[in-house]
């Protein structure tokens, strides 16, 4: 199916909840609020057209020092979607507020969505509500901050741990 | 001992019967190791496999909960081998990310490298050349092969088949030089470049390969008759770690293990990137998605591999003729002597003797391998050394702030890596860095669908089925 084609579909679908799309360099890409995505996610999966059954890759980008998007939500997830049946991708974006860092989980459509969302949780500091198990995935328990975000810097140490004596 | 203490002694084996210890009859056998009020029955035990154990071939830790040598339940610990690729790749120049990508999968660097380049080409929106794309074709299929011999050996190795190991690292050593006849390294070959590779073949590699994959053939012909069909290699593989078709879709598991279960999906059949579309190829398939279908399916790749390459090689486009580097050649370091002195008349027309694969390239080497782009690609050592604009442009590439500067916006592109499809994510805010890298790790999903493959199944199981997912820490925990 023609990449436009699908993001017509979704228009279709979610309404005023798809908040943008585009094709930069042949990607279609669909912007949605974070009340739609999984809706989205699941009506991508299910719907005999689109068939995204694999959920290729999800992780997030910090956009805190982008130039341009100084006023806008700092993160966006980003859902790889892939056809295996009709051989097409599609990419979600859900944009996240700094202040609520908060995204529905998408484990119930994906298992594999368990890691990823721990990593992203791990990385960013994005918390997937529903999850049923939220914890790091790289990084170890006692670890401070979130190492992707731009606001962490590259150099910073971190306390040494040990056993609890 | 008489009859009746050896009854009592062998009753006393079952953990709920009671024991008879200094004529004392009251205590069950758990209450006699664990103290009193331990109760009878069984509990199950939890067991810690890794993070550094012999026979898990990469710093990952799987905590098992047993009921006997049943494995009822488990947790995949990961990220021991956490280097913050990612976060690296942030703060150098797009090209700076190269040496990294190398360690993702530290088996066939050569396909992080294309991938990643690929990635940045895709969002700079330029073409690479004929003739390399048919390179990029010859030394991924080459590192694929590289990748199975190695994830098959090792994991035969642990069924205790060391002779196949022996073999496939024999075969791979070939391979290896192939490798580094090209790149300069074994491992570490940073030999990607946006826009291009480092260097053009070296004369002579047509022979070289062919050489070689009589070798490897030969080795893939005594691997099949030492164990496919071997007893106890397959008692140890068929049937062990299955995942059905649907399942490994929903777990996001491409690659071999994906095609094990009957899924034909290969990146470069369905949505074919360089020159893929120019060579025939057939995906082999599995039918049972276990241990021994992923070894099979694996051992079919290598010869398919092969297949691509020798096609490639002989399609390749401007022929197998290297540079001549006879006649007017100069010595580089005169030639650089020269370009210092300013004695730089006519210098731009001789072509210099560089090796192709260690030192960079001469101006027809370049041609062919590079896309025409200014922007993006290091101009041949005849023109900085030899001609301001050379210079400029070299420098404008290699100083801070300038060099390769994607317009703002974001792209995704996907090879096919030996264990599945890898992804690169790349997002530009218009500088000369990358403003994020992600690199979609193939063999993540298998490593997380681990503990669904060896549940209800035997501890020893763990060792084939973890074999078969061929986890590679660099890429795994990046």
């Amino acid at each position: 199916m023609d990449g436009q084609a699908i993001l017509a579909r979704l228009e279709t679908r979610l309404g005023a909840r798809l908040l943008g799309t585009h094709d930069h360099r042949g990607d279609h890409t669909a912007i949605v609020a974070r009340e739609g995505i999984i809706e989205a996610l699941t009506f991508s999966r299910d719907e005999s057209d689109l068939r995204f059954n694999v959920l290729m890759d999800l992780t997030a980008v910090d956009y805190l020092k982008l130039p341009g998007r100084e006023d806008g939500p700092r993160f966006d997830v980003v859902y790889h979607l892939y056809s295996i049946p009709h051989n097409h991708r599609i990419r979600l974006k859900v944009p996240v507020e700094q202040d609520d860092p908060v995204v529905p989980t998408a484990t119930s459509l994906w298992p594999i969505a368990n890691w990823l969302e721990r990593e992203v949780w791990d990385m960013f500091g994005i918390r997937f509500a529903g999850h049923p198990d939220l914890r790091r995935l790289l990084m170890y328990e006692e670890f401070e901050g979130h190492p992707l975000r731009k606001d962490y810097p590259i150099e910073r140490r971190q306390p040494l741990i040990g056993p609890k004596v | 001992m008489t009859s009746e203490a050896s009854r009592q002694a062998r009753a006393g084996d079952s953990p709920g019967a009671r024991a008879m210890v200094n004529g004392e009859a009251s205590r069950t056998t758990r209450e006699l190791f664990l103290g009193e009020g331990a109760g009878g029955g069984t509990q199950n035990l939890t067991v810690n496999i890794g993070p550094a154990h012999p026979a898990m071939h990469g710093i990952i830790r799987i905590l098992a909960e047993l009921d006997g040598e049943i494995i009822v339940k488990s947790d995949v610990e990961i990220g021991y081998l956490h280097r913050a690729f990612e976060k690296d790749c942030e703060v150098g120049p797009w090209n700076n990310a190269m040496p990294y990508t190398d360690r993702l999968n530290y088996v066939s660097p050569l396909i992080n490298n294309f991938g990643y380049c690929s990635a940045v080409e895709k969002l700079l929106g330029i073409d690479i050349t004929e003739r390399c794309k048919y390179i990029r074709v010859i030394m991924s299929e080459i590192s694929r092969i590289c990748d199975h011999l190695t994830c098959v050996g090792a994991s035969a190795m642990e069924l205790g088949a060391f002779t196949v190991f022996l073999y496939m690292i024999k075969a791979r050593e070939f391979l290896w030089e192939l490798v580094e006849d090209v790149t300069g390294a074994r491992l570490t070959i940073s030999y990607g470049r946006v826009g291009g590779v480092k260097a053009d073949l070296p004369a002579g590699f047509d022979d070289k390969v062919k050489k070689a994959f009589v070798e490897v053939r030969q080795v893939l012909e005594e691997v099949h008759v030492l164990i496919t069909g071997n007893r106890i290699f397959m008692d140890r593989m068929v049937g062990v770690g299955a995942l059905s078709a649907e399942e490994t879709v929903a777990w996001a598991i491409t690659g071999p293990l994906l095609r094990a279960a009957g899924v034909p999906f290969d990146v470069r059949k369905a949505q074919p990137y360089w020159a893929y579309d120019r060579v025939q190829f057939e995906i082999p398939l599995g039918k049972n998605g276990d241990n021994f279908d992923r070894y099979l399916v694996r051992m079919a790749e290598m010869e398919q591999s092969m297949r691509i390459v020798e096609q490639a090689l002989g399609a390749l486009p401007g022929g197998s003729i290297q540079v001549d580097w006879e006649g007017k050649a100069i010595d580089p370091a005169a030639y650089v002597d020269r370009g210092k002195q300013g004695k730089t008349e006519g210098l731009l027309f001789v072509p210099i003797a560089l090796s192709p694969n260690l030192q960079g390239q001469g101006r027809d080497a370049q041609k062919r391998v590079n896309a025409p782009d200014k922007r993006v690609v290091l101009p041949p050592k005849e023109n900085t050394y030899g001609s301001i604009e050379g210079l400029m442009n070299h420098f404008m590439l290699v100083m801070e702030g300038f060099g390769i500067r994607p317009p703002m916006g974001e792209a995704y592109f996907a090879v096919e890596g030996a264990n599945g499809e890898l992804g690169f994510y790349v997002v530009s805010d218009g500088s000369d860095r990358p403003y994020r890298v992600r690199c979609r790790p193939p063999c993540l999903p298998p490593v997380a669908a681990m503990s669904r493959m060896i549940e209800g199944q035997m501890v020893a199981d763990i060792i084939p089925t973890f074999g078969s997912v061929n986890m590679i820490g660099g890429e795994l925990d990046r």
